[in-house]
Formats: C-alpha cells, structure tokens, sequence
C-alpha cells in the first residue's frame, strides 16, 4: 500500500488549514509572514523535575518543546489522519505484517542526515523493555528484533500480528525520531525546526532557528518556552508584553479579554473529550438501563454553559467528532427527562445512592460533577460528588468506583477504542469488555479494505453509543491567548500537528 | 556553663531537631495517597508500566530501608537524586536557592529601617494626623492576605499601569539584573511584617517618651531628637526585635505564596512541585534546608540572647 488517498488528502488539508490560519487572528496589519524576533511562550511546566527527553514527554508544554526540536515519522492532522513527516511514504505487503518506511531527506542539527538506523534505535529505545517510555504500549505491536533498515531511507518493519492502521503507531504521543546512540538530552540534538540553546529546568528553554529544516525554516529567530503555573500569571505574562503565547486559559478569562484588544483570545475547537465514565461491570451501571437512563437524563447544553462557559459543543457519548472513521450519521442524544426517570424505576434503582469520583486533575472536573449530581437527582438518582486526590487521580479511577470525571485529548479513534475499550486494554476505565467487540477490532485492523475498516468502526460506534460506558457530555474548546503581535497560529485540537506548533507563526 | 559549651548542646540539638523533622516529613510523606510511580503514570495509569516505574525508582524497597538509606547520605551530605528527574538534589536545591534568598534577603534588609521608622514617626506624632493615617494604613494592610494582596497589586500596577513586570515569567537566574521584578514581590512580602513591627514599635515608643527617664531626660535640655533616639527607641525596640525573628521564619512561608504569584522559581515552587510529584528525596532535602534555617536562626538569637543578659539573670 502506497502512501493512500486519505493521507495525501489529509496532509493537503493541514496545509491548506495552514493557510487559513494565516490570516492575522487579531490584529488589522498585512497578512504576510515576518522573519525575525523571539517568540516567548508560557505554559504550565512541570518544575525542576522538567527533562528534555522527548520520549518522557507527558506535559503539554514537554509535547509542543518536542515538536520544535524532534520530528515523529508522522503525526495527527487537524482531522487526527496520519499526515507524514519524516516518512515520506508507507506501504505494506497484502498480509499488513511488514511495512517499508521510506524516510524523506532530512539532517539532526549536527549535520548528519536522518537514517533508518536512528529510526530503529528511537524505536527501540522506546520499546525497551526496562524503560517505561509513554509510547511503549504504542510500539508493542512492532517486532523490533526482525526489523531491520533496507539502506539508509528505508525501514521495513516486521509487525507481530497484522495491523492496517500502523500509521498510527508512527504518529504516537512522544513516538519522536533522536540520532542514534542518543540516550542523554542536556543538549539535544533532534531534526526538529528549532535547534537547541539553552535550559533551566522549570524556567525556561530557548531554542533557535534551523534554517535548514526540511519543512522550510520558521519564520521567528528564536523561541523562548516560559513556565508559569497559575493561569493568572499566563495571562498577565502576555498582558504586561512579557509573553506572547499563553497556552491554556479558562473560559472566564476568555470572555475577560475576548473584546479587550489586550490580548487575543484563540479557540482550538474539539480539543478536549469531556465524559462520565460509567464501569459496566459492576453494579449499578452493570444494568444497560441504568445507563440508557443515565445517557438521556444528561444535560448536555447545560453541562457545556455551565462548565465549559459555553465553549465547546455537545457530545453524542462518542469519542473523536469530526475525527477520520466518527459515526456522525447516529442521531444526536437529547436529554428525556421522562424516559429516563421510568428507566431508572424499571431498573428498580430510584432514590439509588451513587458516588461520583471527580477531583482537580483537570479543569472543569469539580464543576461538571456537581452540575452532573443535580441532573440526575432531578430524574430520582441520589448521585453525589466525592472529590479525590488530583495527583493520582487516574490510578484511583482505573479501578475503583463506579462512576468517575474522564477527558481525553485528540488521538485516533482506532487508538481509543484499542487502548480502551478491548478486554485487555491497559486503562480501561469503563471494564467494557466484550469478545464479539475485541473480534470486530481484530477483524478491522487485519482488513486493508479501508472501506471495510470504516463499516466495522462504525458498528462499534453504534455499539458504544447503544450501551457503553462512556457518557461523552461535549468537546471542550483549548482556549489560548495570544498578544496582538503573534500571527498565523492555527486552529487545530491539541495534540495533533498544527496545535503549539511555533515553526509557522510569526511576530507582526 | 560557659558560651562555647552551651553553643555545642545546641548545635547538638539543632542536628537532632533537623534529622527529627525530615523523617516525620518522610513518613507523612508516605501517608499520602499514591507515590511516585503513580504520579508518573499520569493519565496512563497502566498498572504494568506502574509497577514497572516502582521497581526503576526502588520504590518497592520497605520504607524503613529507603528511610535508613537517606539518613546515611544525609550523613555523608548526599541528598540523593530526584525520582522524577534523576537529577541530583543537591544540583535541583542549587537552581532554587538564589531567588528565595534574594527576596528573604532584601525583605530582611527593607524592613528594619522600614518598620522602625514608621513606628517611631507615629509615637512622635502621637494622635496627630500622620499617626491616625499610618494606624489606618497598618492595620488595613494588615489583614489583607499576601496572596490576595499580589493580585491586586498585579492587576493594578502591572497590567493596567504597566509601571512594573506582572511577573518574573522569563527573568534571568539572578534576579537582581532586573530590579523592577522586585518591587512588587518586595512589597508583598513586606506588607505584613512592616504593620506588626511597626506596631509594636510605636507602641513602645510612646511608653518610652511617656516614661520618667525620658522628661528628665528633656528637664536636663536634651534635644527632643536626642531624645526620642538615644533613649526612648532602644527601650522601645526590644519587642519589635522579638517579633523580627518570627518573621524570619514566617518569611519562608510568605515566600512560598509570592513565588507562586509572580512565578519566581524559588524554594517554595520547587516544594509545591515536589509534593505533588511525589518526589520525596527532593521533599526531604527541603526540609532540612528549612529545619536548619530555623533551627540556625533560633540558635543565633539564643546566643545572642545568652551574651547580652549578664550572667546572673540565668
């Protein structure tokens, strides 16, 4: 299989939203692109403790620092489609258990070209079995031992059992190609746009200008990561012109400034899945009525004012709207106030006592819980917030409960449903577990019929959206801010290409 | 007992106190829910790759043995290396350090002349005017919160007066290049402090000058500034002096919020950090910094105290 008709199609729209997004977001001034100055953008960090190993990455901002010193082979469009980066080109044979790779020309900051060599040591790097590199559950599938390097641009990749959406492997969260032999990052040196200057851990990295990027050089001369924790200090970094970027604002701020002219207020649309995440297997959400019940009595208009001041849109209790294989033709859930009050007295479960899990692991959790507990007390559920631990928060829940907050940034859907929603999925925070369900994924990711994929994605969909555990309230909004000076940021959901990507901005 | 034999006892015990608060924070640091591994985890919490991480960070050793492993570094001066990072304490506690001390250093040295001076303005000026104002001033400022006091001076003098940076987001390591970074910290951090002192100040100033010592004093045809500063002020200052070392403590505390609002990555970032990450080498290592300045401080007045009191007071 050649490099297909999506993914060319989906790397012509990056490059055409690229160039939506280069009309001036908020100023008046000429829309062509700058050379020059330091960009200087804050993000959350993650103090001292901040490392420049790209495949550590966990944080946003150790994410988008990453993306500006290291390239993936691929990466998430603004459609989470696999658009190439230092893969030219994939193809597969007919059985889909080996993949040639075909590596574009491209150079580390040292000079030396990137080689099929660098990519097997980052691999293995990541897959090691000692290690506990974020990706690893990613690159499982690949049989490192039998995959070799065809000449210095082409990888061929033995896979342990067939797999059609290997693409996605390629574009993994922190899945990021170093030169061979690294294994120390004070100084890295990547392929990426932006080449190594100085760091202080939980204060600030610069990076510089690589003028011999392969996707074109970046317009600024220098990019400067600030970290500032608290969201104010975010804001009044750009508002007193001492950043120009700041990543990750709320809703209340957004409206604050949204016409004050101070700063520009940018939203990364269907950036953030918003859920409940009911577990199936236990009582009382063992019972598909219960959930059904659970489904209509949700608000979800409400939800999104109330909690994500409005800026997001509704969801359908599935994951990746808009996202490449979603199952937008199943109708839209509308809350039925009725029909889930006589669901829940069927189920025999009225004035039922039920503990919410919620805690401050991220924004917007406590709020939704509490909005959440009311909607359902008005159908005669007696649901109530217990607010937990913020910084072990996803152990506690994995496990526990019956009933918890869930968000989840952009990824593809196949990733969603494998790293779920199947039996053996590692965080399966649901217990969704169904062997008919673990045969249609076995079944689509084995077809290289793309339309066939499509039809059994689909199925699962309306599977999930029947029954499933996952009460997908809405898709919040990434809110940023930005000073009046900052050009051609893109809209495009956080963690996929376009989002935090500074190599294609400029300062006006 | 003479001065050295009583500054050794308490160096001992200094040690002692300072080994005694790292390891009640170790084990209150265990009671918290979860540990490293599972903060790590994050948002992945695949009970493999916890366990994994657990067993790379040597978190499934008993915690009496990590306990026992620490006090013998300790003893060596080896902090240990960060859990997270796999940084060297010693080097994380290096980056720190420079910018708590430039605001516990600058807030010590503006607040004596700051505070005495006030306090003995508004005794001179007894219920006139400026007294009523300064008293107004001080307690208003008083009992507003350092967190809330930084916001509100962010808001106003940075953001909409423009007239200081609102933060020191992107500042050089030695804060001292940039002066302006400063004032609003400083200001914060001195609030407080300067009402309490100052309080006590006037109030014992106007004792003073009230006192007998101080109109015979006048009666003999001492200028009343001679007055007020060779004689009252001394008396008037031994509360004021008390309440100075308090705040050295409470200075560490008062740091903690400052740094987080004007995002200074001090000593008090670095333990907010570490907490939640669980990272209880570098945890620990703070603690003793803290314990020892404490401990060193309470030490340095005490023997002062010692010198000064003559022999048959004890």
């Amino acid at each position: 299989m050649r490099l297909d008709r999506r993914a060319f199609l989906s790397a012509a729209a990056a490059v055409a939203l690229a160039g939506c997004a280069s009309q001036p977001t908020g100023g008046t001034t000429s829309t062509q692109p700058r050379r020059g100055g330091r960009l200087r953008a804050a993000f959350a960090g993650g103090g001292a403790q901040e490392s420049l190993d790209p495949h550590l990455a966990n944080l946003f901002l150790e994410a988008s620092r990453s993306k500006a010193m290291f390239d993936k082979l691929a990466d998430y469009g603004t459609d989470v489609s696999i658009v190439p980066r230092l893969a030219s080109r994939w193809e597969s044979d007919a059985e889909l258990s080996t993949w040639r790779i075909t590596l574009r020309e491209a150079a580390f900051h040292d000079g030396k070209p990137v080689r099929a060599a660098d990519v097997l040591h980052s691999y293995a790097r990541i897959a090691d079995e000692k290690r506990t590199f974020r990706a690893k559950a990613n690159l499982a599938l690949i049989d490192l031992k039998n995959s070799r390097a065809v000449g210095d641009r082409t990888v061929e990749f033995r896979l342990k059992r067939p797999y059609a959406e290997f693409p996605n492997v390629l574009a993994a969260f922190g899945a990021y190609i170093v030169p061979e032999g690294a294994d120390e990052f004070a100084r890295p040196v990547g392929s990426g746009p932006f080449t190594f200057g100085s760091f202080q851990p939980g204060r600030s990295l610069l990076v510089r200008r690589n003028p011999d990027y392969w996707d074109g050089a970046p317009y600024v001369d220098e990019l400067e990561y600030l970290i500032a924790n608290e969201e104010s200090a975010r804001v009044n970094a750009v508002l007193g012109g001492q950043a120009d970027y700041a990543h990750d604002l709320t809703p209340a701020t957004a409206r604050t400034h949204e016409a004050g002219g101070r700063m520009s207020i940018i939203r990364l649309s269907n950036s953030g899945m918003q859920a409940f995440a009911m577990k199936v297997d236990r009582p009382p959400f063992d019972d598909p009525q219960l959930r059904k019940a659970m489904f209509l009595l949700a608000d979800r208009s409400q939800l999104i004012d109330s909690v994500l001041g409005g800026a997001g849109q509704v969801g359908n209790d599935l994951f990746g709207k808009d996202y490449l294989y979603y199952a937008a033709d199943i109708p839209q859930r509308t809350p039925d106030l009725e029909q889930a009050k006589w669901l829940i007295g069927k189920a025999g479960a009225t004035g039922l006592q039920i503990q919410l899990d919620t805690s401050a692991a991220a924004s917007g959790f406590l709020e939704a819980a509490s909005v959440f507990a009311d909607q359902a007390r008005q159908a005669g559920l007696e649901v109530s917030a217990k607010v937990g631990n913020k910084d072990t928060y996803w152990a506690d829940v994995l496990n526990k409960g019956t009933i918890c907050c869930y968000r989840s940034g952009a990824m593809p859907i196949e990733t969603h449903l494998s790293q779920r929603l199947l039996t053996n999925s590692t965080t399966n925070a649901t217990k969704w577990a169904r062997p008919e369900f673990d045969a249609l994924y076995d079944q689509a990711v084995a077809s290289p019929d793309e339309a066939r994929r499509r039809e059994i994605y689909q199925d699962m969909q309306r599977t999930l959206h029947a029954e499933g555990g996952f009460l997908i309230w809405g898709f919040a909004d990434w809110l940023l801010g930005t000073s009046p000076r900052l050009r051609g940021v893109a809209n495009a959901p956080a963690n996929t290409l376009d989002w935090a990507r500074f190599d294609k901005v400029w300062l006006g | 007992m003479n001065l050295a034999r009583y500054a050794v006892r308490r160096v001992l015990l200094g040690v002692a106190q300072v080994v005694a608060v790292a390891s009640l924070v170790f084990v209150l640091t265990e009671a918290l829910p979860g540990d490293a591994a599972v903060v790590l985890a994050g948002d992945i919490p695949d009970e493999e790759r916890i366990a994994q991480l657990r067993a790379a960070l040597e978190l499934d050793r008993p915690a009496v043995e990590r306990w026992a492993d620490w006090l013998a570094g300790l003893a060596h001066g080896d902090l240990g290396v960060s859990l997270v990072s796999g940084r060297p304490v010693t080097g994380v506690l290096a980056d720190g350090l420079p910018p708590t001390l430039v605001l516990a250093g600058l807030t010590l040295l503006l607040l004596v002349p700051l505070a005495v001076g006030a306090g003995v303005i508004a005794a001179v000026r007894q219920g006139g005017p400026l007294d009523r104002a300064l008293t107004t001033v001080t307690v208003g400022l008083y009992s507003i919160p350092e967190f809330a006091l930084g916001v509100v001076l962010v808001a106003v003098f940075a953001v909409r007066l423009g007239w200081f940076p609102p933060t020191a987001v992107g500042a050089p390591p030695n804060l001292l290049e940039q002066p302006a970074l400063l004032v609003l910290p400083l200001v914060v951090l001195l609030a407080r402090p300067v009402c309490s002192i100052s309080r006590l100040v006037r109030a014992g100033m106007v004792d003073a000058l009230n006192s007998g010592y101080a109109a015979h004093a006048r009666r003999l045809g001492l200028s009343p500034w001679r007055v007020r500063l060779a004689h009252a002020l001394p008396n008037a200052l031994a509360p004021g002096v008390q309440q100075l070392a308090r705040t050295t403590d409470w200075l560490l505390g008062g740091v903690i919020v400052v740094e987080s609002v004007f995002v200074i990555p001090g000593l008090g970032t670095l333990l907010n950090d570490s907490v939640s990450a669980r990272d209880i080498p570098v945890i620990q290592a703070l603690c003793v910094v803290f314990a020892t300045t404490t401990v060193v401080v309470n030490l340095a007045a005490d023997l002062g105290a010692y010198r000064l009191v003559p022999g048959s007071a004890r």
